[in-house]
């Protein structure tokens, strides 16, 4: 710590903003911790193994169905958007190259992908019930809701994987090219490579964006908490995690409420295993990057 | 010999990438089709939404950004108005000033509260404070961030705004002082739910996003003007007021735009937490409101009741307003930030 000033009102003000600053950190770290505990508190206690193995039936059962719903809508958008945002990201990051052509390239692509990150998600479900759900008459299906969040999550992984691919070495590259590499190859084999702890970290992130949705959801893979899960792309509601959560804390049994929280629960875990295993790859390739701090 | 090597370095030269391979061809292809598609599902929505906004932009007009309005008419007349074409609901009348309104107080409210305590915690967090302390604690702040929005609005309404309604808000209400300007916070306090504490829900919810970005632009500080600062004498807060915030300014008003943008948008905490009226606008800090994307969540699907499709058309309407506000939010904070971050601070060149 650095020395406090002498007099009296510029030591007032510095002790002031030390004060402040962590009031500031308390202020945040308070209500997450009250949230938490909100959430866990409700839910450990009324939780057995069986939520996990059983469907829900009405108000009551499990969430069996609704854990399988989410997973298969995050495999689903890990599929989708995956594969197109991170060839997306290697577009921007490799091909628009200002070096071929001179000039800023990329630059409507780029902006596109910052507007469609920005479109609110309920705008999109609205767009995926009119077009998808009643205009192609899939009713809500998986096909439909998968189209929707990979939308959603394609600008977010494309800018991740184009941000991880920038940071690779271009003396990789040119080694690549100068040990007579193809490129097709050289992409495989190296540049990808070093960019994929960055790209994964992206995805990790994108999916918990994907599982914690539900607003897109509701118009998409519908508003059913008892459907049983099916394989079938269309015509058949998917149920997922969130949807429990909105649909069930204020109906009035209290069973359906223990399953609210237990929901949330559910999703709290979910979502801090992808952040935490996203922060350890994160962690795990910084210490062996060059030029570490 | 010397022209084979001159061949080869010719061709080293390029070292963009041309397809010499099927497989570098396949690469470049799928890569550039893959690109287009953001820019495809973007089209395709703000086509889909003009389209089905069309017959109720035509009936509505401008009024429609100013009237408090939610009347779906008598869906099970037998008869239907016919205005400039569009078959109406007898009855119906749509007008969305009040959730226009609701999502622009929402969200000030969100930014005002966050933006001070998020550039505070970003203080915190990079001046003096251990390395093995404010990696965890950077990490928990970017665990908030991936929180799903229904447990906000779950904790909302069950927690906080229960506790806020019993003993923050009467506190308040009961020792604000007597002026008129101040009567927006002397009223009844309610049962939670509300425009102060949707405000503050969506604070928690967007402190992450500028916290995070005001750390990675503060550590971007270059050390020696801030050095230099200390070993003039100059105080831990007058070096951030007069070295660091002026030099990152502008990001910090890039990251707060961008947050701004998250709370505009956010659908089920607000609904969930406002009481998600259509047509009125809080009379108070404590009053229930609505907001554009919570008037859109909750009425999608009674709205399919309204045989001649005009409640979806308006709906569309609504959309079509908060995807303009929304997107236009977003581009204003990235032409900011990408304009701070080609120029330099204020404070003079490193040397």
């Amino acid at each position: 710590m650095s020395a406090l000033p002498g007099t009296g009102r510029r030591r007032f003000v510095t002790i002031g903003f030390r004060v402040c600053t962590y009031l500031a950190l308390v202020l945040i770290m308070g209500p997450v911790i009250w949230l938490m505990a909100g959430i866990i508190g409700r839910a450990v206690p009324h939780f057995s193994w069986s939520v996990l193995t059983h469907p829900t039936a009405g108000e009551t059962g499990g969430l069996e169905n609704a854990i399988i719903g989410t997973l298969l809508l995050m495999l689903g958008v890990l599929v989708l958007a995956g594969g197109i945002g991170i060839l997306a990201g290697l577009h921007l990051a490799e091909f628009a190259n200002p070096r071929k052509s001179g000039k800023e390239s990329g630059h409507l692509l780029r902006t596109a992908s910052d507007v469609l990150s920005g479109f609110p998600s309920i705008v999109l479900g609205y767009v995926g019930y009119v077009a998808l759900v009643v205009g192609l008459h899939w009713n809500f299906s998986l096909l439909a809701a998968w189209i929707i969040l990979s939308i959603m999550v394609i600008p977010y992984i494309a800018k991740s994987t184009e941000t991880a691919l920038r940071q690779v070495p271009t003396t990789y590259r040119e080694g690549a090219e100068a040990l007579g590499m193809p490129s097709g190859y050289a992409l495989r084999k190296v540049t990808l490579k070093t960019a994929l702890p960055g790209i994964v970290t992206g995805l990790l992130i994108a999916l918990a964006i994907a599982g914690g949705e539900t607003a897109p959801l509701i118009y998409t893979a519908g508003a059913f908490a008892d459907s049983p899960v099916s394989v079938s792309l269309t015509h058949h509601p998917v149920p997922y995690l969130t949807y429990l959560v909105y649909g069930f804390y204020n109906l009035p049994s209290s069973a359906s409420h223990y399953l609210a929280f237990d929901a949330g629960l559910i999703l709290v875990v979910l979502v801090l295993l992808l952040l935490v295993a996203a922060r350890l790859i994160v962690n795990r390739t910084q210490h062996y990057a060059e030029g570490r701090r | 010999m010397m022209a084979q090597v001159m061949r080869r370095a010719r061709s080293a030269r390029r070292i963009t990438a041309g397809f010499r391979t099927v497989e570098g061809a396949l690469w470049q292809g799928a890569a550039r089709i893959a690109v287009l598609l953001p820019l495809a599902a973007l089209v395709f929505a703000v086509t889909i939404l003009v389209i089905k906004a069309r017959p109720a932009i035509v009936v509505n007009g401008w009024g429609f950004l100013t009237r408090s309005r939610w009347d779906v008419g008598q869906s099970y007349a037998t008869t239907v108005n016919h205005i400039h074409g569009v078959a109406v609901p007898v009855g119906a009348s749509y007008g969305a000033g009040s959730i226009i309104a609701g999502t622009l107080e929402s969200s000030a409210i969100a930014v005002i509260i966050a933006l001070p305590i998020s550039i505070g915690a970003a203080f915190a967090l990079t001046e003096r404070m251990p390395r093995w302390l404010s990696q965890p604690l950077g990490f928990f702040i970017e665990l908030l961030a991936g929180v799903p929005s229904v447990l906000f609005g779950l904790w909302g309404i069950l927690t906080l705004g229960p506790f806020l309604a019993t003993h923050i808000y009467p506190a308040i209400a009961n020792n604000m002082p007597d002026v008129p300007v101040l009567d927006f916070f002397r009223q009844p306090t309610g049962s939670g739910e509300g425009l102060l504490t949707t405000g503050l829900v969506l604070a928690l919810m967007i402190v992450p996003i500028i916290t995070a970005t005001t750390r990675d632009l503060f550590s971007q500080v270059p050390p020696l003007p801030k050095e230099g600062g200390e070993a003039l004498g100059m105080t831990d807060w007058e070096v951030a007021r007069r070295v660091t915030l002026p030099w990152v300014r502008s990001g910090i008003i890039g990251a707060t735009v961008l947050g701004l943008g998250r709370a505009i948008g956010e659908t089920i905490a607000v609904a969930m937490v406002s009481g998600a009226l259509l047509a009125s606008v809080a009379p108070n800090a404590y009053g229930t409101f609505g907001t554009l994307a919570a008037a859109i969540v909750t009425q999608l699907d009674s709205a399919s009741t309204d045989g001649t499709g005009f409640a979806v058309s308006t709906l569309a309407e609504l959309g079509l307003i908060l995807a303009v506000i929304s997107v236009g939010v977003n581009l204003l904070a990235r032409v900011v930030i990408r304009r701070s971050s080609r120029l330099g601070g204020p404070v003079g060149r490193a040397a």
